[in-house]
């Protein structure tokens, strides 16, 4: 269907894809896997028209084709679905879908006769997607597939998919790769740019993988299994399993009794949860995203309003449920937020400053109050870049410069320099490639082990099972059992997190 | 280097401006080369042309700063305009007040204030409550925004119609001299004057109105600079203004930083009055302000929200300003509206030029890639 051959692009001093040679066989769902930063996008945005090679071939269905814009992809039958969708959230499913591609007249479209066709579409993939619907009103499942109905309804017969699962919770994932499946039933060929192996493994026919712009290697999966990808994809061998010693839990750190949090407009919200986090012991939230567990962290760091929380919080001794965020920071309270764009980093500021975010009004940041202290701040970051591996190692570049497990390293670097008593941390290794994922497993294991007491959220299950030492379940706001992560198979916790079985609650 | 890069774009700006703003002279039926050596030969001259180009900078140089900061908050302050009016009249008013004024009116000495205070007392007053008034003035759509999330450009917008109104009655009921045909207030005591500069420049006669305000606009840029590059409070301004959420996270109070930020924007609009009142009328004159609080978003614009570009483009804009004058005066058929033409195509380009950025980028990888 597709083949890339010699393709090379340059960003400025950056080779960002050396003479890659890809095939892609019609009918088949083919994955490119690699670390961020390795070229995958890079290779299919060349394929899709975004951005125009320096050199090599685009071949598409035996015939060598100039792909200059996303129109000639298009006319190509390539459709191509964006890890960030592009979709207007005041206008209905099918107004999106034929935004570019208007049936009718020039003067009128024809939306009825739209909406019928993408009907039909929605239909035959089985997408269940309504047409009228706003897009405001779906969830982010539902918005995936508005943008699979998009490429579908420009008649792709080949679909890129950029990191698909990033956004959804591992119910949608499933979904998902059903539709996927179907679509190839149907004859259409699927190429998805991952990190996850766990996905490659269950959903592709044919891996390719990336490192450092280069394509390292092609397998059929059949024939490959995630160490080996792993292997491929980092160039060493990876420790897949977070090893860890049993956890010597101390005195409670933190005790959270019939916490409410009421969240405006209804379900939602956390209530009436009680549980506590002893030093030295990981504690982990399961739960399929948005049931609570959001809210319960940024409640807990001291980011909801007083007034809508309910019951206690108490922090060594101390009720803090009404605590300011920053009376937290100074009791010995880190937090890792869940998005690190959104809550956790200046983007358009350097390392530096970011690297002080949430400390700057003392030392080292301020030498002299109300002054800040550039160089104590440079040497706060370079310490934090050195421990925490953080690349590139430049305090002044801008961090909206770094890749997201850079961002990432950068955060957690700055809240463990705390050295804080207690460890709020949410979706540590979303979105991070997998050599930060294991250096980031292994120094939230370090600092359980320092006697931090550390209250973990994670949509990953994997993640959250092989990392916690007990592991709390919540379902629309409630806790609904405590399990051990290491005698409770994943298919057990999964039906608790959907509200299956009552485990053993205490 | 970074700072050419800071400055390339804007300086591409200014001169893309002048190219076009030539051609409409030329349409028009003048010679753009005379009028443009009218324009920049005028506000160039020792000592008329660069007394009153810095004259004009100077509350261009306060209003851009303000704009700026309010900027660096996340926050378009629309306002400024109201802002100097308020702290205007208000240095006025403690000038006369405080100032020993008494005038003639219709030949009966009246006494107009409460008491007459030295110099050394009555000048830092003054300045103080220009500053102080213009913090309370732009505090005010701050605190709307804080606490009800009204937004800044529809309060302070109308904070300026309220401004206007507001000092206008007062000097027509309460502060004319009546019988005074002008709009303006009974002048200020002597003791509020503020010196000109050139009481100590020489070869500068003191008739000129540039006074030590400039040199006060040029302390206000260095401690805007430090402020918000180098102080916590900067630091929380700016955090707040780059990511609101990211800064409550970081134990900022957003909602104190957006009063804080109107207040310092608010203060540096306001100390237009001691320019204008201080060192230049010594009395408030009704609607003085040539939009210098409008002016100032387009000073902070092509200054890119920073004190040194806000000098360079206070300085540039006061240059026009000044130009105007003999443009109107001497040439055939161009009328000083040319300037606010140059102003308007300068803003129109910046503008653009984020997207001529873009644009640049996007042409320079299209051109190299030939498959």
């Amino acid at each position: 269907m597709l083949e890339l051959r010699n393709i090379t692009k340059r960003f400025g001093d950056v080779l960002a894809n050396d003479h890659i040679n890809i095939k892609v066989e019609t009918g088949a769902i083919h994955a490119i896997v690699g670390e961020n930063g390795a070229g995958k996008s890079t290779a299919m945005r060349i394929a899709y028209g975004f951005y125009t090679a320096d050199g090599g071939e685009i071949i598409v269905e035996g015939q060598p084709r100039s792909i200059q814009t996303p129109h000639d992809a298009i006319a190509l039958g390539i459709g191509m679905v964006h890890q960030h969708f592009m979709l207007v959230d005041t206008m209905t499913v099918a107004e999106n879908i034929v935004l570019g591609a208007e049936p009718g007249t020039s003067a009128s479209i024809d939306l009825r006769k739209a909406a019928s066709e993408i009907r039909a579409l929605s239909d035959e993939f089985r997408l269940s997607v309504d047409p009228n619907a706003f897009i405001h009103d779906l969830s982010v499942g539902q918005q995936q597939r508005v943008e699979l109905l998009k490429a579908l309804y420009r008649h792709a017969r080949l679909l890129i998919l950029d990191e698909p699962t990033a956004v959804l919770t591992p119910q949608e994932v499933e979904e998902f790769f059903t539709i996927l499946r179907r679509m190839r039933e149907q004859g259409k060929t699927v190429i998805i740019i991952t990190h996850k192996l766990s996905e490659v493994l269950a959903i592709s026919d044919d891996v390719t993988v990336m490192r450092d712009g280069r394509v390292v290697g092609h397998v059929k999966t059949a024939e490959t299994n995630a160490a080996e990808l792993a292997r491929m994809m980092v160039g060493r061998d990876v420790l897949l399993r977070v090893e860890k010693p049993d956890a010597k839990p101390g005195q409670a750190v933190l005790s959270v009794k019939n916490f409410s949090i009421a969240v405006a407009g209804g379900e939602r919200g956390v209530r009436d949860v009680s549980f506590e986090v002893r030093a030295g012991e990981i504690v982990g939230v399961a739960g399929v995203e948005g049931n609570g567990q959001t809210e319960l962290i940024e409640a807990l760091a001291g980011l909801v309003v007083p007034s809508n929380v309910g019951g206690a919080v108490v922090f060594e001794g101390r009720d803090i449920t009404r605590a300011s965020a920053r009376e937290r920071y100074e009791l010995g309270i880190a937090h890792v937020p869940e998005d690190r764009h959104r809550r956790g980093l200046l983007l358009d500021f350097d390392l530096a400053e970011n690297s002080i975010l949430g400390v700057h009004y003392r030392k080292p940041a301020v030498s002299f109050s109300p002054f800040l202290d550039i160089a104590g701040i440079r040497n706060r970051a370079l310490e934090v870049i050195r421990d925490f591996d953080v690349r590139p190692p430049n305090p002044d570049l801008p961090v909206r410069a770094l890749s997201g497990g850079n961002q990432q390293k950068l955060i957690i670097g700055r809240e463990f320099e705390l050295r804080p008593k207690l460890l709020l941390v949410s979706q540590p290794t979303r979105g991070v490639d997998i050599g930060a994922i294991e250096f980031i497993h292994r120094k939230l294991v370090a600092l359980r082990d320092e006697g931090c007491a550390i209250l973990l959220v994670s949509a990953e299950l994997e993640e959250v099972t092989s990392l916690s030492d007990r592991l709390l379940v919540i379902y629309h706001g409630r806790i609904v059992g405590e399990v051990d992560p290491k005698r409770t198979s994943q298919e057990e916790i999964g039906l608790m997190m959907t509200g299956g079985k009552k485990g053993n609650a205490e | 280097m970074k700072l050419l890069r800071e400055l390339i774009y804007p300086l591409i700006a200014v001169l893309v401006a002048f190219i076009i703003g030539g051609i409409i002279v030329w349409l028009v039926g003048d010679n753009p080369f005379e009028v443009y050596g009218l324009l920049l030969g005028s506000a160039l001259t020792w000592p008329d042309g660069i007394g009153y180009t810095l004259f004009y900078a100077t509350p261009l140089i306060f209003t851009g700063l303000a704009v700026a900061v309010a900027f660096r908050c996340g926050l378009l302050n629309i306002g400024a305009e109201g802002q100097l009016y308020v702290a205007s009249f208000a240095t006025a008013w403690v000038s006369i007040k405080l100032g020993g004024t008494v005038v003639d009116v219709f030949g009966t000495q009246t006494n107009y204030a409460w008491a007459s205070l030295p110099a050394f007392l009555l000048v830092p007053l003054a300045i103080l409550t220009a500053i102080l008034v213009g913090a309370a003035w732009g505090a005010i759509p701050g605190w709307l925004k804080a606490r009800f999330g009204a937004h800044e450009v529809i309060t302070t917008i109308m904070l300026n119609f309220i401004a206007v109104a507001l000092v206008s009655y007062f000097t027509q009921y309460y502060y004319k001299k009546p019988g005074d045909p002008i709009m303006e207030s009974v002048p200020i005591g002597e003791a509020a004057h503020i010196p000109r500069l050139g009481a100590f420049v020489p070869g500068l006669p003191e008739r000129l109105p540039i006074n030590v305000a400039f040199l006060l606009a040029i302390v206000a840029c260095v401690v805007v600079y430090i402020f918000l590059w180098r102080t916590k409070w900067g630091y929380e301004i700016r955090a707040t203004g780059a990511n609101p959420q990211a800064a409550e996270y970081g134990g900022i109070n957003v909602r104190r930083q957006i009063v804080l930020a109107m207040a310092v924007s608010g203060a540096l609009a306001g100390m237009v009055g001691i320019s204008e009142v201080l060192g230049y009328r010594y009395r408030y004159y009704d609607s003085f302000s040539a939009s210098y609080g409008f002016t100032g978003i387009a000073v902070a614009l092509l200054g890119r929200n920073h004190p040194v570009g806000v000098f360079l483009a206070a300085l540039l804009f006061g240059m026009l300003l000044r130009g105007g004058i003999p443009v109107d005066a001497f040439s055939e058929h161009v009328s000083k509206d040319l300037v606010e033409v140059l102003q308007a195509l300068v803003i129109l380009f910046i503008a653009v030029g984020v997207h001529f950025k873009w644009l640049s980028n996007r042409f320079s990888l299209l051109r190299r890639s030939k498959i």
